[in-house]
């Protein structure tokens, strides 16, 4: 009998915010240690929090973007625990009044296996809500100490949590690329997981179909989809071998191991979860009234979905097409700002994006945002192919002394030589001569072997030296050879 | 609601309080009384009422998102008990 898996998921998104969630104090990534610490960071006595009005903003964005609800009263609580990188021995979060409510998530998931087609799915957000990172443990040179960095104490974190809508390791990548798309679309945090911007903790259980809810078991600090995928299929597999080894599952928290591609249980905490949370006095309620929910909505831009959409209904692209040029924010402003020059080429200019250009960013190791080519400079190539200037073979020799040298395309064509000719009488007495020269060949095209018309297309293009429009050179060859 | 011993302890020890026995049974009286106070509260009727978050009726204050604190870790690290290359030194922490 089948297994059923049930995977929620708990994002830390770190906001980017110029100052700390309750302090004056920069946020600014790879500091000297401590010297980003102030009395806030470091919990000297006294000291009182100050809420940071950029935090609440984006969270207000984000919820506008996932159609959550937002609080217009949510209120600060403090989670109980002892460690040495919290020095307050609390965390400020949010409990029972989080800022962000319920709102959902639409995705798209490519199945990992199979035949199986990409599908969409929704995935319900049960909350966000808003709370300060805590700082760093430094396992340094030193023996019986460790040391301690608080640079990151107080940095604000978004925490995204999902219901557990999510069946298999596609879904929950599939979920987590999604929301990782669109925290950096809508500008509240940067993404770099690298430096622990966008932390993953997914919560695992597996039951048989119709049963209650399995065990679950919580796997930390995921700060790669790679890993999230490894993570899940070693932890799905496991849970069912124990089970099925007349085992029970354990509620625990687990780490992966990416050396080893296994997940194991931490040091279970006797008084883990029992964390005492109480309103914090430090803390008034926080209050969001709709008219600030109105500034903010203003400046959303438009969001993924809505793009793919008009880039489906309004450009006439593919939906497979409108997502790949949504994959990011730069992605999808290049494509526009590029089809502005050619306005009605909306299949050429994504043709171009997908391949070309996505093809020559991977092979340089680059990103969007460092693209050597400006969208003015591809829009102006396009420009050149729409109006029949170059030919698509052209174009690729014009993309790639662009890419290597810059200039225009118009620059590039003059001093290359690349204009095709689209001068019929040129191309006529081109032909005239390739078919006065191959007589016995034409005598074969025309007693009806028509494989030959490459030939001839060959012969032509090569004449005049890859430069003949193809598709007057097409029609005039059959002209001709048909005689 | 009334507290046990072991409640108690259990509370003590989440907090980090080291507590001898006489010191246990001294708080949970205490704790106790507060309970029944607590108890007494309970059977306010309290309906309709919004829960308060805050004994103030006011909202929070927001701050600019504009950095002011300079680094003063000098300042700071003078009076911690032991720092080494501007890190705070703690027992070891063992995961």
């Amino acid at each position: 009998m089948q297994w059923e898996i049930v995977i929620g998921l708990e994002v830390h998104t770190q906001l980017s915010t110029n100052t700390k969630i309750f302090s004056g104090a920069s946020t600014a990534f790879g500091a000297e240690p401590n010297t980003q610490a102030d009395a806030v960071s470091i919990a000297l006595p006294g000291v009182l929090p100050v809420l940071n009005k950029g935090a609440v903003e984006r969270a207000i964005k984000f919820g506008l973007a996932t159609g959550s609800h937002i609080a217009p009263r949510s209120v600060f609580a403090r989670k109980n625990y002892f460690y040495p990188d919290l020095p307050k021995g609390y965390q400020i979060s949010q409990f029972d009044l989080p800022v962000v409510g319920k709102g959902a998530l639409t995705i798209q998931v490519e199945p990992l296996s199979g035949n199986a087609k990409p599908y969409e799915k929704t995935v319900r957000i049960t909350r966000a809500h808003l709370e300060e990172d805590a700082g760093k443990s430094v396992h340094g040179d030193s023996q019986g100490v460790t040391g301690i960095d608080l640079n990151r104490a107080g940095t604000p974190l978004l925490e995204i949590v999902s219901e557990p809508d999510m069946s298999s390791a596609a879904e929950a990548v599939a979920y987590a690329k999604a929301l990782h798309t669109l925290v950096r679309w809508i500008g509240i945090c940067d993404g770099n997981m690298q430096e622990g911007s966008f932390r993953c903790d997914v919560n695992v259980s597996v039951r048989k179909p119709g049963q209650p809810l399995g065990t679950r078991r919580e796997i930390k600090n995921l700060n790669s989809f790679k890993f999230m995928q490894q993570a899940i299929d070693y932890e799905v597999q496991w849970q069912i071998d124990t089970i099925e080894n007349g085992g029970k599952v354990q509620q625990a928290t687990i780490l992966f191991n990416p050396d080893t591609g296994e997940t194991r249980a931490m040091r279970s905490k006797e008084d883990a979860h029992d964390y005492r949370y109480f309103p914090d006095p430090d803390l008034l309620p926080l209050e969001i009234s709709p008219e600030w929910i109105e500034q903010v909505r203003a400046t959303l831009p438009e969001l993924p979905q809505a793009k793919q959409a008009r880039y489906v209904n309004d450009l006439g692209l593919s939906a497979y097409d409108a997502s790949l040029l949504t994959a990011s924010r730069e992605m999808a402003d290049f494509f526009e700002a590029a089809l502005s020059a050619v306005p009605s080429q909306a299949k050429i200019c994504a043709n171009w994006m997908i391949g070309e250009v996505s093809a020559q960013l991977n092979r340089d190791g680059l990103d969007m945002a460092q693209c050597p080519i400006t969208a003015q400079q591809l829009g102006g190539m396009l420009a050149r192919i729409a109006d029949g200037t170059i030919s698509n073979s052209g174009a690729k020799d014009v993309f790639r002394t662009m890419w290597a040298e810059g200039g225009s395309a118009d620059a590039i064509i003059e001093a290359k030589g690349l204009k095709q000719v689209s001068d019929s009488g040129a191309i006529e007495a081109l032909v005239d001569e390739i078919i006065a020269g191959n007589a016995e060949k034409v005598a074969e095209y025309r007693s009806g072997k028509d494989k030959l018309f490459g030939f001839f297309v060959g012969l032509a293009m090569k004449a005049s030296k890859g430069k003949a429009n193809p598709a007057q050179l097409n029609d005039i060859l059959k002209k001709k050879l048909e005689g | 609601m009334s507290l046990s011993l072991a409640d108690v302890e259990k509370v003590a020890r989440l907090a980090r309080l080291a507590m001898n026995d006489q010191e246990l049974q001294a708080a949970q009286v205490q704790l106790n009384n507060i309970f029944g106070l607590i108890a007494e509260m309970q059977a306010v009727d309290t309906k309709g009422v919004e829960p308060m978050s805050h004994s103030q009726d006011l909202a929070q204050r927001l701050r600019e998102d504009v950095v002011t604190e300079p680094n003063q870790r000098e300042a700071f690290q003078a009076v911690a008990p032991q720092v080494e290359q501007g890190l705070y030194l703690v027992p070891q922490v063992i995961e």
